[in-house]
């Protein structure tokens, strides 16, 4: 079952027993985003308060698998009070990670560098790369915040 | 006749030996697709090996031969559904949600506009869904539900209300979410009252129990050959003789022709007119090849097998997860198959799929292409379990050992 304990992280199952920044904000002044995954039905509403360009608040509401959840809920903790190039950074290295496996195909057997540490308790999630149908998972929460601080440029 | 032992099945079924994650794997997924028999996989080989050649109009030996393989394997299907008119109402396709698609582009485009309505039910896999909406884009036609109950039956508390207008009655003969099995000789004798013609999907159902479409008194049977033991890539309308005779046809090309000129065409005849070009043909062998192993079982026989294990997993699930595990479907076994969908409590579908693929067990998370039914019991997914002629008591043992690791883990 190593492998299961692999993507099954302690710290992902709390998140996911204990979600953190669940909720709504007023929209104005939050912007409201949602992201699907047709795949599993998975479905998140991120609400996003931005002041002076940084990330002020950030609340969702929706459902879904341990690992979109708990993706979403570190997520939402990581991001809050980080001006939003600091997220976009974020974002860049979170999909890294979860691609790691085929940059290390593409690099002729060299590692990608992923800074972990810049990831924080998110480093958790790197087990997802084994499990390929479960990217998806792990990605929604990102590509809905991405797809806000889109529509906020 | 001999009596059916699974376990000769399970010997006979290569797949079933497959490890991963170091388990021989518990195959649970037959409501998905089945696992081929090796009577099945050898005729396909042996097919590719000898005998292939393009169907029809050819001369030499291994054209007749495919031919008559061709058209033997709809005989046999014809013989296992009890066709009255045999081969001449059994058109092939590429799968059920092609045959659904004919039925609505040819036979519903003719029949079926503006103040007509056809009626399915919440519990439709999308192949009996969609192409009624598409259909309704093009004609008008309307399409309307049956609602299920809430404990997972068909209400036909207003059925006679419900059938107002309808020119077609298109309904699962077993819920391919729910296990549920429909009353379709109950619903046959309803829909000819109401002046309406009755289709069934037996896409759940042909490999389950035995199908006999004039004891059924039913107009169409849409069945797949990839859920019965045979192939992907074929699938199956069967409609009566004279009803097929006025269906349009539906993909133009070579094969469905009877005549063209640089005026125009003339369609052939009889089941040919809905197969343009190259047919299916090794499939279609391995799909004869399916049904006769599955006459070779009999068919009352694998139906008594997985009703014995159904009843026994139902009772198993509640006792040793006291409610934690929830039954979406009839909890009794009168009128149910071996679709067994779960709600495990505090687990997402799929994270209880993937803690049980590492039992080896292989089990579908999701909705099942029955969006309609989960929004109905307010679900997002379940995981589904099913049985199929080749499962033993042991696969639900494994089930078991593998849901209490999921419970234990995320409990
Ligand atoms: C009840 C039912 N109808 C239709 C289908 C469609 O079958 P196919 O995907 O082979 O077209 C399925 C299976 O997916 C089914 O379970």
């Amino acid at each position: 079952m190593s492998n299961l304990e692999d993507l099954y992280r302690e710290i992902i199952l709390d998140h996911y027993r204990s979600p953190r920044n669940r909720g709504e904000l007023a929209v104005p002044p939050a912007t409201r985003v949602e992201g699907f995954n047709p795949l599993c039905g998975d479905e998140i509403t991120l609400y996003v308060e931005l002041e002076d360009g940084i990330v002020a608040n950030v609340k969702m509401m929706g459902h879904g698998c341990s690992i979109s959840q708990a993706s979403a809920s570190m997520m939402g903790s990581a991001v809050k009070g980080k001006s939003v190039e600091q997220v976009r950074e974020q974002i860049r290295t979170f999909k890294q990670l979860m691609t790691v496996h085929e940059s290390t195909l593409e690099h002729d057997g060299e590692p990608a560098k992923v800074d972990l540490r810049a990831l924080g308790e998110l480093a958790a999630l790197q087990g997802v790369v084994k499990f390929p149908v479960r990217i998806k998972c792990a990605a929604l929460a990102w590509n809905t915040l991405s797809q806000g601080l889109d529509e906020l440029a | 006749m001999t009596s059916f032992d699974a376990r000769r099945v399970r010997a006979d079924t290569p797949q079933l030996n497959r490890v991963v994650n170091d388990r021989t794997i518990t195959y649970l997924d037959t409501a998905a697709t089945s696992l081929q028999p090796r009577a099945v996989i050898e005729a396909m080989s042996r097919y590719y090996e000898l005998r292939h050649a393009n169907v029809h109009r050819a001369v030499y030996v291994t054209a007749e031969e495919s031919t008559a393989a061709y058209e033997g394997a709809r005989d046999a299907v014809a013989r296992f559904i009890h066709a009255p008119a045999g081969s001449n109402e059994v058109v092939f396709t590429k799968n059920a949600t092609e045959s659904f698609n004919l039925l609505a582009k040819s036979w519903g485009k003719a029949n079926l506009g503006a103040g007509d309505v056809v009626l399915v039910s919440e519990m439709e896999h999308h192949a009996n869904i969609v192409p009624w909406f598409q259909l309704r884009e093009e004609t008008g036609v309307e399409v309307r539900f049956i609602p299920v109950t809430n404990d997972y039956r068909l209400d036909l508390s207003s059925i006679d209300e419900l059938m107002r207008d309808v020119k077609l009655l298109s309904i699962t003969g077993l819920s391919n979410v729910l296990g549920t099995i429909n009353p379709v000789r109950e619903l046959s004798s309803i829909a000819h009252r109401h002046g309406a013609l009755i289709a069934v999907d037996g896409a759940q159902s042909v490999a389950h129990s035995p199908t006999d479409v004039v004891d059924l008194d039913v107009d169409f049977l849409i069945f797949t050959g990839h859920k019965m033991l045979g192939p992907t890539g074929i699938g199956v309308l069967w409609t009566r003789e004279d009803i097929l005779a006025d269906m349009p046809p539906f993909l133009g090309g070579g094969g469905m022709i009877a005549d063209v000129s640089t005026e125009g065409y003339t369609p052939a005849g009889g089941p040919t007119r809905f197969e343009a070009g190259t047919p299916p043909i090794a499939e279609a062998v391995g799909l004869g090849a399916a049904v006769r192993y599955l006459e070779g079982l009999g068919m009352a026989g694998v139906m008594r097998h997985e009703h014995g294990l159904t009843g026994d997993a139902l009772t198993r699930l509640a006792i040793e997860f006291d409610g934690r595990v929830r039954v979406i479907g009839p909890a009794d076994t009168l009128d149910r198959g071996g679709v067994i969908s779960l709600d495990v409590e505090g687990v997402h579908p799929h994270d209880v799929a993937q803690v049980l693929d590492q039992f080896g067990v292989c089990v579908r998370p999701g909705h099942h292409c029955a969006k309609p039914l989960m929004r109905r019991f307010g679900l997002a997914a379940t995981v589904r379990a099913s049985f199929g002629p080749y499962s033993l008591a042991r696969d639900t043992d494994v089930l078991i050992e593998a849901l209490g690791h999921a419970l234990k883990m995320f409990g």
